[in-house]
């Protein structure tokens, strides 16, 4: 292909587009997250998110959240179409407030765990999981 | 979808008052997402379950809120604080609105 003004000005948009479109999945997600914290300032530490490294299967992958302290937790997928995965809630008999479980991935991207601490403060932390075939089925 | 949902739940028989045990639950379940599609090209509806709770006598323990990200045959594994003997109770509320129920009852050591 001949670079001429009129491809360049195509490439940009191309390049354009691909750099937005992932800027508005995590736009979803920060949504998410602002609406389960109220706007509130999210700090860090306090809160493990178990994860694999690399998951073969999207429709599976295991992961765990701990947040000792915590009433509630939200879990994210900032790559998905819908990026709420699940939301615990933690009663006076939880020995730990940590729960394990599986969710679906649509492909590789970062997951996100919020937690609200009994003291109304919040923390989060995030987990880059790579996968192989995604679980969003066809 | 009510057919062959079938919840299984790991609890310990007994335990010693006070202490934590570990509960693994697991229900049948095919969590459809809505965003699949058949052969002719049509979106399979929504049908999961959209709710999980476990109660010990009671009292709550967990209270899981799921999207349709949750994986095929929902698995969940937490902790719980077990004070005196009596009845763990486990619901899960389906799209449908079928509740499903499971009860394990543990002993004091």
């Amino acid at each position: 292909m001949e670079l001429t003004r009129r491809n360049a000005l195509a490439i940009g948009a191309g390049a354009f587009a691909a750099t937005i479109l992932p800027f508005q999945a995590f736009a979803a997600a920060d949504e998410a997250i602002a609406a389960f914290t109220g706007g509130a300032d999210v700090g860090e530490g306090g809160i493990t998110l178990t994860s694999p490294e690399i998951a073969e299967n999207g429709n599976t992958v295991p992961v765990s959240v701990d947040a000792p302290g915590a009433v509630s937790i939200i879990l994210l997928a900032a790559g998905n179409p819908d990026p709420a995965v699940a939301t615990a809630n933690f009663g006076a008999l939880a020995a730990k407030q940590s729960v394990a479980m599986r969710i679906r991935l649509a492909g590789s991207q970062d997951i996100v765990a919020v937690a609200k601490m009994a003291d109304g403060s919040f923390v989060k932390t995030a987990n880059a999981i790579k996968v192989t075939i995604g679980g969003c089925g066809g | 979808m009510a057919s062959g949902v079938k919840p299984r739940v790991k609890v310990p028989k007994t335990a010693a008052a006070g202490s934590a045990i570990t509960i693994k639950t697991l229900i049948s379940h095919k969590m459809e997402s809505g965003r699949r599609k058949d052969k002719e090209g049509n979106f399979i509806p929504r049908s999961i379950i959209n709710r999980f709770t476990c109660e010990f006598n009671g009292q709550s323990v967990i209270d899981v809120t799921m999207e349709p990200a949750i994986s095929t045959n929902p698995f969940f594994e937490f902790d719980a604080t077990v004070p005196e003997a009596g009845e763990f109770k486990f619901t899960w509320y389906d799209d449908d609105g079928d509740v499903y129920e499971a009860v394990k009852a543990v002993a004091m050591a």
